[in-house]
């Protein structure tokens, strides 16, 4: 089956990766393409757009309409293309760098305006591709290249972000659950707004090492043993428990959608003047 | 007579923008720039098109680029700083050559700077403001009527070579408002992207330049064909490449595409320039003292005639060295203290004394300011 998933998804003469050797990339990126098969989205009508990082490679692997942007943008970049063409199916592959620092502010906004995109973050906890900085979900006291004596920063909690940002699907699964990934991406893609969801992934080759997390077989069995699913969790302890990786669906609220609510203004135009000149 | 009107430059463009096919606008409200987008939000609905405001200057310019890749016109607006804050993503626009629009209507600077103030500081920011080796195109319009009909060039520019375009407007004719009459539908000349044919998918290469050309052509995300998009080296494919001849061959493409084609980019007027013994050089707003202060001098009995360059960048080289030696003088007359100039200098100082005359405090420069600087240039023959 993931055979003949990547003869119809992936361009094959841009394989292999260049992920290193225990990345949790791969996994995510395979969850969402069995997201996609699942749902039985158009190759053309879908676009994936990503920032910069190791996460953000993935487009370029994808045979769909792909979209390589600058550091932090892309739901910007995605922003405009779901805004002019509302008919596509719009994905954001991004990271934890990507999305919540230099791009922070273009997610609470797209989160804001519930525009119908699904942005999923890669979240390793560090800054892969530049060689080990510390990120802004790195934990406190662990160690980056730009942190030697230990992060003093507090960490997000992305999901907490988005959903307090007005995203109106929100769920976090870990490369561990690769069904759960896809399971919440498909979910994500069904709901007309803005869906957000964290795949918690592992970095052994900057963070692990660093950080004395063993091997990538370690760190895998770090997050099968740290995550707890919410459907066991009180309605309190689903948003405030923070000694645990909480997975699953967070929260579902629909709500108006941006580019519909822009369409109805168009309609009001088309209406009052029937065949007006475009 | 429904042709006739009383506008403003912002207002102008806007027309102009809508007449030329834009139909998507994403900005971020700065001053003087703010009524392009709260027009563009009020007209762009009733032809179909979207507007949306942006959370920064920097997503403005990466929805403009997204917008343009699924086939509409796309254009922002801003001014001084917010100019600054589109400068990476307005480089993002030159690697992957998607065609925008992206006007700035210049302010005092540096920083926050004068903010209702007319200058024009931005000339080489136009330039050079990203980082890189690329080329661009920027035009900067002197009344009401031409920025109407720059922001028409300005689009189809901006699509025939793929390339983003930046529209240097000052505050001086962004809010003058002057009577225009402005041209029919029949009068207007709108280029559109030309979209790859008979092609298969497999076969299809989104940056192939065909023999002959310097531009590849280019389909719409969601439109025939699937491909990728980035900011990164790229050969003909569209991906990534390390290769050093693959790198260079593109980014001199970038650049040589507008420089082999400078005489279709160039536009500039002329005014009173036959029989003159000076010429000065100016653009803009400035470019309307210059003329009046050109027509009291010949009264006076001085001979001044004046080179106005519409189109700032690519520059106009061959043009320039024409003026210089022809004239023994230019002067160039800007809001600024030198940009212009430097490249007047640069290519015609062998050929002829260049004098130049600029300030930076906010005030547009009067045309007597400009009468005794020739006088001044004339005295120190």
């Amino acid at each position: 089956m993931p055979n003949q998933l990547i003869k119809k998804y992936f361009r094959m003469d841009k394989l292999p990766h260049i992920w290193c050797p225990g990345c949790g990339h791969g996994i995510i990126m395979h969850s969402v393409i069995r997201a996609i098969d699942n749902l039985g989205l158009d190759k053309n009508n879908v676009c994936i757009v990503s920032g910069i990082g190791c996460s953000s490679r993935a487009p370029g692997y994808l045979d769909f309409n792909t979209l390589h942007t600058t550091h932090g943008r892309a739901l910007a970049f995605a922003t405009g293309i779901k805004m002019a063409n509302p008919n596509l199916d719009v994905i954001v592959l991004t990271g934890d760098g990507d999305s919540s620092a230099i791009g922070g502010n273009h997610l609470i906004h797209a989160a804001r305006r519930n525009i119908d995109i699904t942005t999923i973050v890669f979240n390793n906890n560090i800054y892969g591709m530049t060689g080990g900085q510390y990120s802004p979900t790195t934990a406190t006291g662990d160690k980056g290249t730009t942190a030697p004596y230990g992060n003093i920063d507090r960490a997000f909690d992305l999901c907490d972000l988005a959903k307090g940002a007005g995203s109106t699907y929100v769920g976090r699964a870990t490369v561990y659950h690769p069904n759960v990934i896809t399971k919440l991406t498909e979910e994500g893609i069904k709901n007309k707004g803005f869906s957000f969801i964290e795949a918690v992934s592992i970095c052994p080759t900057y963070y692990g090492r660093k950080n004395r997390k063993g091997t990538s077989v370690d760190m895998m069995d770090y997050l099968k043993t740290t995550s707890i699913n919410v459907k066991s969790l009180s309605e309190k302890e689903k948003w405030n428990n923070i000694e645990k990786i909480v997975i699953g669906e967070l929260y579902n609220m629909p709500a108006s959608e941006y580019t519909e609510k822009y369409q109805n203004i168009i309609d009001i135009f088309e209406k009052q003047s029937g065949n007006m000149s475009r | 007579m429904d042709n006739v009107k009383l506008m403003q430059g912002n207002e102008a463009c806007v027309e102009g923008a809508i007449k030329a096919g834009m139909r998507f606008f994403a900005g971020y409200p700065i001053t003087p720039s703010t009524e392009i987008a709260e027009l563009s939000a009020q007209k762009l609905p009733r032809y179909g098109g979207r507007f949306i405001q942006m959370e920064d200057e920097i997503a403005s310019m990466a929805a403009i680029i997204g917008a343009s890749l699924t086939g509409l016109k796309a254009m922002t607006a801003t001014s001084g700083p917010g100019f600054s804050l589109k400068q990476e993503n307005i480089g993002y626009a030159s690697m992957a050559e998607v065609p925008c629009v992206v006007v700035n209507v210049q302010r005092g600077g540096p920083s926050t700077g004068l903010p209702t103030s007319p200058s024009q500081g931005d000339v080489m920011q136009a330039r050079w403001g990203t980082h890189g080796d690329h080329g661009i195109i920027a035009f900067s319009p002197s009344s009401v009527r031409e920025t109407f009909d720059i922001t028409i060039a300005a689009f189809n520019y901006s699509e025939k070579y793929r390339v983003p375009v930046i529209l240097l407007m000052d505050e001086t004719v962004a809010h003058l408002r002057e009577k225009v009459e402005l041209p029919t539908d029949e009068e207007i000349n709108i280029y559109n992207r030309i979209e790859p044919s008979n092609i298969k998918q497999e076969d299809f290469k989104a940056y192939r330049v065909r023999k002959g050309n310097t531009v590849p052509t280019m389909t719409p995300f969601g439109g025939k064909y699937r491909y990728h998009v980035t900011g990164l080296a790229h050969d003909e494919t569209g991906f990534p490449t390390n290769n050093k001849e693959e790198a260079e061959k593109l980014i001199e493409r970038l650049v040589y595409k507008l420089e082999k084609n400078i005489d279709d980019i160039s536009l500039y007027e002329e005014y009173r320039l036959d029989d003159a013994e000076l010429a000065i050089i100016s653009y803009g707003g400035t470019a309307r003292s210059a003329k009046s202060a050109i027509d009291c001098l010949r009264e006076q009995g001085i001979k001044v005639g004046l080179f106005r360059p519409i189109t700032i960048w690519p520059f106009m080289e061959n043009k320039v060295i024409q003026l210089g030696k022809k004239f023994k003088k230019i002067l160039v007359v800007e809001m600024n203290l030198g940009q212009y100039v430097l490249e007047v200098e640069r290519v015609a100082s062998k050929y002829c004394d260049i004098f130049r005359y600029g300030r930076v405090n906010g005030k547009l420069i009067h045309p007597d300011e400009i009468i005794s600087k020739v006088k001044e240039v004339y005295k120190n023959a």
